[in-house]
């Protein structure tokens, strides 16, 4: 399958039909083949029958009125399309721009040294790539989404990935993989110039101190009130902690065994959460309210930010990586078999008013900043750069762990769409409306709700209490975030389809425990790469802070790790406290900041396409570019110059600086004077780190247009990709090898010593 | 051996080398290749050795 390009006149080459045998080195069997054979009949009337597929199913979502639509055409839809993405799409990407050179070593070969570097088996970096990028965030953006009916959130979701989000994340690696694996701030430092590369790791920080504050809401929300999930959830801490001290001096290596025993104590805890949750010192203990519970993060950011890796972090990632493939496995199982029927409406009346409670604003550009994540994330290009190059074995494999990696990001947030598709429409709103709208309560949520224009029977006080006793919980009146919402969808998938109604608030509890363990895992995973950053940065600045540099450095480590965490906690504490509800205001900042981080990725790939000549193939990268930067600088500019004060930051600021003027004591939803002065600060904060974000990424993309012009007409910085050096070692392109490459492979297993061995060769 | 076991074998394989049962073995196979005649660290002292790396280079997870 693959289709790498020949360099014209070796002589270690040599030619059978459609296929070509490249060596280096005579001695050695071939390390790479060269597949040019024409498509099949066979393979013609497969792909046929899949586009046709697709093709029914995508017709049954979009058309189908008035009669009710099954969930599993949303999988069926979204494979197909995936397959003939990968196929055709990919394939195009790859012969035009990326041109993979399987004679080339790749950084993992040359630079191999068993800590960073180190050639590893395509599946497997499949895996470790997938569990990198994927999180929270094509959870819970869909769900979110949902707002505004289930059409527009699962054609953008699929659409977006095929010519967006994989595009993006396949070529960042493709850029960053002839570069020795460098990181996405140095790739534009080095091809556009000093102005856009200081722009770009500004807005990498500022981004990521963003997310991880909107993460952490997520999880707060989620937990908050629930001595159920709060005590699931913190047994993690112990049980991660047993997993270090059991692979440090019991059975060092022994991972899987370990993670195993890991995962069998954390159902445990979600069982034991009901008993302690029916306990007086139960509710004492772990019935937070968001304020603690946000303390309780910070304090957890910072400890794990310091504390020896082994000892936390490791193994916590152990488990979240388990759970990341083993939970999302199971709701693509529950799916197929307990095949819900959707409840919400194809497109619903929020999409065009922009009035919506989950969220303020209309389709366009609103729908494509809260997804996020499913469909093109930013974030993402600083794993494709980075922590993937360095461990590839093959550049013909980077389609795969590019663009298939993201592909399956997207299926993630396609399910995530389902599970909020299937519930209640109006339960959906009494879960996601702020608490200034519902009340709290679960009479006024209903009677809220029941004004809304959702169409079917109205909602009553007792459903909503019913719905919160059969998952175990007290309430679930206005719990935002997302969080909440899917693991009531996923609750109800996974009992229909394992365990039926005995395990529904057990499941319920799952999913959140679930989500939290992995948010937290980002939570503070980032926070140490923020602080490596920032340490970074202030070491760059020379004279006393050069000190800095070393990483060792404790009382380097403690002080960036502090600024860090306090910078993220505030922005949490902010969006605990906002009487509009933070998760209202708080979440298209970090859909802007997501996707404004994905522009700076595709300017830099176009730029790099621009430098080697490929000028008629910019469209790849540059259409997804425009489309980007058209959504989020419009979305900006709502967000700072709107009139609208339920949109723009920058208007509801100067109201409630009019009505406290005036001597007012109310202000939108802010009830009290310290309401309303909390809302001045907050806006001001969220519509400055607006502007701040607009600022850096126009630099980045103008520096990039400059640029890009400038190399047209034959000046600019030249292109700064590594000299090549031969290969030594052989691996296949494809998930599934060619016949051919099997050969080959057996050759190179015949071959005494083989010179490199990839991770897991033997067990070929 | 049947096809089952086979498939079990695989999956085995798989997770293990994702997870780093495996990580160890590779790194001694490393070492020999790549520095012959010298003593092999031991799995506790590799451990030691990837954790300490891992301190200083953080890879960052996603949302």
């Amino acid at each position: 399958m693959a289709s790498p390009t020949a360099a014209p006149s070796n002589p270690l080459e040599e030619t059978d039909g459609d296929v070509t045998y490249i060596r280096t080195d005579p001695e050695l069997p071939p390390v790479a083949v060269i597949d040019r054979s024409p498509i099949t009949t066979r393979h013609k009337i497969i792909f046929g029958i899949i586009a046709l597929l697709g093709a029914v199913a995508w017709a049954i979502i979009a058309f189908l009125r008035g009669e009710t639509v099954n969930a599993v055409w949303f999988v069926i839809a979204a494979i197909c399309t995936y397959i003939i993405g990968y196929r055709f799409y990919a394939r195009l990407v790859e012969m035009n721009i990326v041109q993979p050179r399987d004679d080339e070593a790749t950084p993992a070969e040359v630079f191999e040294n068993d800590t960073d570097y180190m050639p590893t088996d395509r599946r497997v970096l499949f895996g470790h790539h997938f569990a990198a990028i994927a999180g929270a965030g094509p959870l819970v953006g869909p769900v979110l989404a949902m707002q505004m009916g289930y059409l527009p959130g699962a054609i953008w979701i699929i659409i977006g990935a095929v010519f967006a989000g994989c595009v993006q994340d396949y070529l960042v690696l493709w850029v960053s993989t002839r570069r020795r694996g460098r990181s996405l701030g140095q790739m534009v430092r080095d091809e556009i110039g000093a102005v856009g590369g200081a722009s770009a790791i500004v807005a990498v920080f500022v981004i990521m101190v963003i997310l991880l504050a909107v993460l952490a809401l997520v999880v707060v929300n989620a937990l908050a009130e629930s001595p159920w999930g709060v005590f699931s959830i913190a047994m993690t801490i112990p049980i991660a902690i047993f997993m270090g001290l059991y692979l440090r001096f019991l059975r060092p290596g022994r991972v899987s065994e370990v993670t195993l025993i890991g995962v069998v104590l954390l159902l445990l805890a979600v069982v034991a959460g009901n008993w302690v949750a029916g306990t007086a010192w139960g509710q004492d203990w772990f019935g937070l309210s968001k304020v603690a519970l946000s303390w309780c993060v910070v304090i957890y950011g910072f400890a794990a930010s310091v504390l020896p890796v082994w000892f936390l972090l490791a193994p916590r990632d152990y488990l979240s990586t388990f759970m990341k493939v083993g939970t999302i496995t199971l709701l693509a199982l529950g799916i197929l078999i307990a095949r819900p029927v959707v409840q919400a409406p194809a497109v619903s009346a929020f999409a065009h008013s922009g009035t919506g409670p989950v969220f303020a604003g209309a389709l366009f550009p609103f729908l494509f900043i809260t997804i996020a994540c499913g469909a093109l994330s930013g974030f993402h290009s600083l794993i494709s750069s980075g922590t993937t190059p360095k461990m590839l074995e093959k550049q013909s494999q980077m389609r795969l762990i590019g663009y298939g990696g993201m592909l399956t990001e997207s299926f993630v947030g396609i399910m995530a769409l389902v599970t909020a598709a299937i519930l209640n429409q109006h339960l959906y709103f009494v879960l996601n409306a702020p608490e200034g709208k519902t009340g709290g309560a679960a009479e006024s949520a209903a009677a809220y709700v029941n004004t809304l224009p959702l169409g079917g029977n109205p909602i009553t006080a007792g459903q909503v209490k019913q719905a919160a006793a059969a998952v175990g919980e007290t309430s679930i009146v206005s719990r935002t975030g997302g969080a909440p919402t899917l693991a009531i969808g996923m609750s109800d998938v996974l009992h229909r389809a394992f365990g039926g109604p005995a395990l529904q608030a057990f499941w319920y509890h799952f999913a959140i425990m679930f989500e939290a363990l992995f948010i937290l895992t980002t939570v503070d995973a980032g926070t140490r790469v923020a602080r490596f950053m920032l340490s970074d940065a202030l070491g760059n600045l020379g004279g006393p802070l050069r000190k800095f540099r070393n990483p060792s450095w404790r009382p380097g480590a403690w002080a960036c790790s502090l600024i860090v965490v306090a910078l993220w906690g505030s922005v949490l504490l902010m969006g605990v406290t906002d009487p509009l509800g933070g998760i209202n205001t708080l979440f298209p900042l970090f859909g802007i900041a997501n996707q404004l981080l994905a522009a700076i990725a595709l300017t830099l790939v176009s730029v790099v396409v621009v430098k080697k000549g490929y000028l008629k193939w910019l469209w790849i990268p540059g259409v997804p570019l425009l489309w980007d930067l058209t959504v989020t600088l419009t979305a900006s500019w709502l967000k700072i110059f709107s009139a609208d004060p339920a949109l723009g930051y920058w208007s509801l600021h100067r109201q409630c600086q009019q009505a406290l003027d005036a001597g007012k004591t109310r202000c939108s939803t802010a009830k009290n004077v310290d309401q309303v002065h909390d809302v001045i600060r907050n806006t001001f904060i969220q519509g400055t780190l607006s502007i701040v974000f607009a600022v850096l990424v126009v630099i980045v993309v103008v520096t990039g247009v400059i640029m890009a012009l400038r190399v047209i007409r034959g000046g600019g910085i030249p292109l700064t990709e590594d000299e090549p050096v031969p290969s030594r070692l052989f691996a296949p392109s494809g998930l599934i090898p060619t016949a051919n490459e099997r050969e080959v492979q057996r050759q190179w297993d015949a071959q005494a010593k083989s010179p490199a061995k990839s991770v897991g060769t033997g067990a070929r | 051996m049947g096809r089952a076991g086979q498939i079990a074998r695989q999956v085995r394989w798989y997770w293990g080398t994702l997870m780093g049962d495996t990580h160890y073995q590779r790194y001694v196979e490393y070492r020999r290749r790549v520095h012959p005649g010298e003593p092999v660290p031991t799995e506790r002292e590799y451990w030691k050795i990837r954790h300490a790396a891992t301190e200083n280079h953080p890879g960052a997870g996603c949302c």
